[in-house]
């Protein structure tokens, strides 16, 4: 357990980072930014699941799209506040969520991997087909966020802010729940299932509860997208997207909190960037940089930040900081360590 | 000595393969019994059976009357059942004090609650682990510890189920002579400070002669005897399953 204080010191620079950012980056940032908050919920949703838990979904995509339709239809079709159906968009997801987390739990690894994916490429022909609700083809347009009266924000500032603080709401619930015994239940289930289940984890219940809370914040995360678009098309949410989200998770590092901010940003601005350096073959540029990125972080950005952080910021520790010290293995009284 | 544990019948195959054959014994409450016997004998599938992890193909297990063949593998811990692993089985990417307290897990009361108890539940584990020694490395992963420490860091979240029965599954197999000296000492002391009945599977005769109360002894899935130490010792079908190993 790493002492509270350091954690609490990161988090108020990374709240005092996201209140300022808007005010010094140019505009057409700000828009970019609140993607990567959309991004950052649902990445953290996979670290839950597939960092924590070790189911590995390929179908986030799909929930992101449920989550951005049931907003978009409860507004254009009903008329209904956002602020209502952003609820309603997490709770459906989350239905959906635990119906799929079931079926999960009798597929493992890769065969899991495939059947999420199936879902993936499966929403948006879903949404194709039933056209009187969905718009089809063309999907819909609905009203861009306004600033409610009397705040003294832009629009785009004002969903900026309130995506921003949607995200640190959805991060601190998240980091309350796998506090504690829930979140090592589901550490434990993925490290070694037998040994878990040998000491009481109920693996039907952590495991479909863990798919059904990464589906929830895979659906506020469609549903802020939808919004921040103001526009939803089965093309918005293609089976790509599953897999853009999944990579940013890896990349950003799929065992801690912040790799979900990292991962966000990365894929969020990698393919801007990519298509800088060569306007040509963006997706070229974009795939050579994703295979170093894997070579030389494989335990994403943040695993990598972590590393070299304790290579060089403490050169010198008191003692070596990964061997056994010997007190430690002399007192070892019931089994002294005998060979490796 | 009341019997904690009752295995009766007990018969267990695979495919054409009988592993177990109508394997009946009794662990007596308070006392240390062995489980012995050569390779392949059925030692750790009696363990399996009786942890749930196999389903038995007829016969019976009960634990204080209660019949456990009823209870799914995970509702063993809520019976006070704790056991170590033959390969070693720990969740190799927590810390030790993490692991400790996966053994706590069903003592957390339900809900909101197992918030509150979290702080009573990691300093009970480090209690325990100060006194299995492992204080020094309580917040390392478990990953990279030597193998005798990984083996003592099962011990301790075993223990953290306050088991009323603890099954050792081959807890010498790795360690040196002088080791398991010291580990013998060190059953018997846990036993004692734990109130723990220990049923111990192990290959390592010297030390079950020295310290259990009571040995049962297995051969190609049959019991083949059951007594004190002296009286297995000198059993000769004992003697000759073990070719004079004894």
């Amino acid at each position: 357990m790493r002492p509270n204080g350091a954690v609490l010191t990161r988090v108020a620079i990374a709240v005092a980072i996201i209140a300022v950012l808007p005010w010094v980056v140019p505009s057409f940032l700000v828009f970019d930014l609140i993607y990567v908050a959309a991004y950052a919920i649902a990445i953290l949703g996979l670290i839950i699941l597939t960092g924590m838990n070790g189911q590995i979904s390929l179908g986030h995509g799909a929930f992101m799209a449920l989550g951005g339709y049931v907003v978009a239809i409860l507004a254009h079709n009903a008329g209904w506040p956002y602020w209502i159906g952003v609820p309603v968009a997490a709770v459906a997801c989350g239905a959906f969520g635990l119906l799929i987390g079931l079926v999960a739990l009798r597929l493992e690894g890769v065969y899991l991997a495939l059947a999420t994916f199936s879902l993936a490429v499966a929403a948006p022909s879903f949404l194709k087909h039933y056209k009187q609700i969905t718009g089809g083809f063309g999907g819909m347009s609905i009203d861009a966020v306004t600033t409610p009266a009397g705040v003294p924000l832009d629009a785009q500032h004002w969903l900026y802010y309130v995506t921003w603080a949607v995200t640190g709401v959805v991060f601190l619930a998240s980091a309350l729940l796998v506090r504690g015994k829930f979140g090592r239940a589901l550490r434990a289930l993925r490290d070694n299932p037998i040994a878990a289940v040998s000491f009481g984890v109920n693996p039907y219940y952590y495991k479909t509860l863990a798919f059904g809370w990464s589906a929830v914040l895979a659906g506020i995360a469609g549903a802020f997208y939808a919004m921040t678009t103001a526009f939803v098309s089965p093309d918005t949410f293609s089976f790509a997207l599953s897999i853009t989200v999944l990579i940013g998770a890896v990349l950003g590092g799929i065992m801690t909190f912040w790799g979900a901010i990292v991962g966000a940003l990365v894929i969020e601005f990698l393919p801007l960037l990519a298509q800088r350096v060569n306007a040509g073959a963006p997706s070229v540029v974009y795939g050579v940089t994703l295979i170093l990125m894997m070579m030389f972080v494989p335990d994403g950005i943040v695993g990598g930040v972590q590393r070299l952080y304790r290579r060089f910021a403490r050169p010198r520790p008191s003692q070596p900081a990964f061997e056994p010290s010997a007190p430690v293995a002399t007192s070892i009284a019931l089994e002294k360590p005998s060979r490796e | 000595m009341a019997s904690l544990l009752a295995v009766r019948n007990l018969t267990i195959r695979f495919g054409g393969i009988t592993a177990l054959s109508d394997v009946s014994f009794d662990v007596a409450e308070g006392a240390i019994t062995g489980l012995i016997g050569p390779n392949g004998a059925g030692k750790t599938t009696c363990f399996n059976c009786i942890t749930r992890l196999y389903q038995p193909t007829s016969g019976e297990i009960q634990f204080r009357g209660d019949d456990l063949l009823r209870c799914t593998p995970q509702q063993i811990a809520n019976k006070r059942i704790a056991r170590t692993f033959q390969n070693v089985a720990l969740f190799d990417h927590m810390t030790v004090l993490e692991n400790a307290l996966v053994g706590y897990h069903t003592r957390f009361p339900a809900g909101l609650g197992a918030w509150a108890a979290e702080s009573d539940a990691t300093h009970e584990a480090l209690g325990v682990l100060e006194k299995l020694g492992l204080a020094g490395v309580a917040h390392r992963p478990a990953l990279g510890l030597p193998f005798g420490v990984r083996k003592t860091v099962e011990l301790a979240r075993a223990l953290m189920v306050r088991p009323e029965l603890l099954l050792l599954d081959e807890p010498a197999a790795g360690l040196s002579h002088t080791e398991v000296a010291a580990l013998g000492d060190s059953i018997k002391r846990v036993a004692a400070d734990f109130g723990t009945t220990v049923l111990m599977v192990e290959h390592h005769m010297a030390l079950v002669m020295r310290i259990s109360d009571h040995i049962v002894v297995l051969a190609s899935g049959r019991k083949l005897a059951d007594g004190t130490p002296d009286a297995v010792r000198t059993n000769p079908a004992v003697i000759e399953a073990y070719l004079g190993a004894v």
